[in-house]
């Protein structure tokens, strides 16, 4: 009668567990950090939190280098988001096809993407380092001018960037090869028949049928962009200057080098939202798509 | 018409290669600096050609206590991720055999939330409790990132596997905890494999959540390795000896397994 008892309930019996765990470490913080955004606290044993109301909110709204952090949050996401596209197709349409040692291409591909963030910043702070960097030597070889790179207030987000496209471009050219390899091959037959040039049949047939794909790829990078911090604190902790302080990382330090817990929370807060926000907004654009067609 | 398809397929192989040169650069650009000292590294004509040197590889050992961080990484790593099994095997085997999607959503958002929304309370609680610098705040935290993962890429494996075997043991009079212990365990190998991996190299690369969590003795290879910038100037050898004992351990996984992480990364884009 016991196992029958168990068997019954087996499926809350089962979920519970993980569920009370991520309700304990997930919403129960997330919820204590929407409260303490509307207290001022600094951590400190002899001042207790202090009830602000929306304070820290209008203080932060006023704050430049809050405005800063998210011009520099969706200058980063945007050109990274572009180019990882644009080249992860472009990748995938290459890979696309048969040709000797393919496994230890695509299997070379998956390096940048498992590699240590922390690590891969520091390697490429050597390659842009100004004076001995390799950035700088092929430039000189090539017969350009040597930048400054991540030393440089207007480049270190362009900088940033290319170390980005480099770790994660590969993951959105493996989902498009999944995704071509699904494509039915009757539209290609009619499109010779027709005899249309290799380009066209990208534009008007792969293109098209691999929206979907590209937009769950560009969905789960758009996701992860905006929260990029492992490289950007590694390399330039948020300069030179806050040139490439991003949300993230202004939170990071408001919380974590200020100890200005209810500003730092209010900021979070507003983070939180936005991802949420652009993901919603992507699962609609979907939705939307997949109903159109 | 043959000959411009043979020049097309030059031109693919070309760029293939170039791809593949530039994606693969950084890592070779590391090893190569790790065997250099600092003025093979400064100097421009030494670029592929030099003596190398094991003495950044002795270094970072022997100055750095680097034993001590690999065994704290691997500590937490494993740590987190059976953790995340005991708890992730059987919520995903009843999400996909009872079709609780809305579960299965509520754990996805952790996906989604920066994870530096937990790190205040986190901290906070941590700290109350008296358990920063201990193995068990790390291990707990990495286990929001393990979980959902672990959950995500067993869905998609169990709802794959037919029903029948199932229906089978449960006709030979097994319970149903029975029929997940010893039929659906036994038969998930490859599903384990790949979850596992991925859980493990999310831990192990983990530098947000063990920067605050973690203290002197529990410091993961990823903050120690960040922390030679600051030992006054830049030690390029060491850092870059230091960059690949610390990747190491993930390519090689990603290697050996290299199947297995391409199914679980698609697995976890698919259902995102």
């Amino acid at each position: 009668m016991a196992t029958n008892w168990f068997d019954r309930n087996l499926k809350w019996i089962y979920t519970l567990p993980a569920v009370l765990f991520v309700l304990l470490m997930m919403v129960f913080p997330i919820v204590y950090t929407v409260r303490i955004s509307f207290f001022e606290w600094s951590m400190s044993a002899t001042t207790p939190p202090k009830w602000v109301g929306l304070a820290n909110y209008i203080a932060l709204l006023k704050d430049a280098r809050f405005w800063h952090a998210v011009n520099a949050t969706f200058y980063f996401t945007v050109l990274a988001l572009v180019l990882e596209t644009v080249l992860g197709v472009a990748i995938a349409m290459l890979l696309y096809r048969e040709f000797r040692g393919k496994n230890i291409v695509k299997t070379l591909f998956l390096l940048p993407m498992v590699a240590t963030p922390v690590a891969m910043g520091l390697v490429w702070l050597l390659i842009y380092e100004p004076s001995i960097g390799v950035a700088n030597m092929m430039l000189k070889s090539l017969g350009f001018k040597p930048l400054l790179w991540l030393a440089s207030q207007s480049q270190v987000i362009p900088s940033l960037v290319i170390v980005d496209v480099w770790e994660w471009t590969p993951m959105i050219a493996l989902i498009v090869m999944a995704g071509l390899s699904t494509l039915p091959s009757d539209p290609y037959e009619a499109a010779d028949v027709d005899g249309a040039t290799l380009w066209q049949k990208f534009t008007h047939i792969t293109l098209p049928l691999l929206r979907p794909t590209i937009i769950v790829a560009v969905m789960l990078r758009l996701i992860d962009v905006l929260k990029t911090f492992d490289i950007i604190y590694s390399t330039t902790q948020g300069g030179p200057n806050l040139a490439s302080e991003t949300l993230n990382l202004y939170g990071y330090v408001l919380g974590f080098q200020y100890f200005k817990l209810g500003m730092a929370s209010a900021l979070l807060v507003l983070f939180f939202i936005l991802v949420m926000g652009l993901t919603l907004a992507l699962i609609f654009v979907r939705k939307r798509l997949e109903a159109s067609m | 018409m043959k000959k411009n398809k043979r020049h097309l397929n030059l031109l693919y192989s070309l760029l293939t290669f170039v791809v593949i040169l530039l994606f693969s650069f950084p890592f070779l650009w590391m090893l190569l600096a790790s065997f250099k000292t600092q003025a093979q590294i400064m100097s421009t004509k030494q670029f592929f050609i030099f003596t190398p040197t094991g003495k950044n590889y002795t270094s970072v050992f022997q100055q750095y206590e680097f034993l001590r961080f690999i065994v704290n990484s691997f500590i937490v790593a494993v740590g987190s991720t059976v953790g995340s099994l005991i708890l992730g095997l059987p919520a995903a085997y009843a999400i996909a055999r009872y079709r609780l999607q809305g579960l299965g959503l509520v754990i996805l958002v952790a996906r989604i939330v920066p994870g530096i929304t937990f790190l205040i309370p986190w901290f906070i609680i941590f700290s109350g409790l008296g358990l920063i610098d201990t193995y068990a705040a790390l291990i707990l935290s990495h286990m929001l990132v393990g979980l959902p993962f672990i959950i995500w890429v067993m869905i998609s494996f169990f709802e794959g596997l037919p029903h029948e075997i199932e229906e089978a043991g449960l006709i030979d009079g097994c319970t149903r905890t029975q029929v997940f212990l010893r039929i659906i365990m036994p038969i998930s190998g490859p599903g384990v494999i790949t979850s596992s991996l991925l859980s493990f190299i999310f831990s192990w690369n983990n530098f947000m959540f063990s920067i605050i969590l973690a203290g002197d003795k529990t410091k993961t290879l990823p903050i120690a390795v960040f922390n030679f910038l600051s030992y006054s100037e830049i030690n390029w050898g060491a850092l870059m000896a230091a960059a690949c004992i610390i990747t190491l351990p993930v390519l090689i996984i990603a290697l050996l397994a290299q199947r297995y992480i391409v199914s679980g990364l698609a697995a976890g884009a698919v259902k995102g």
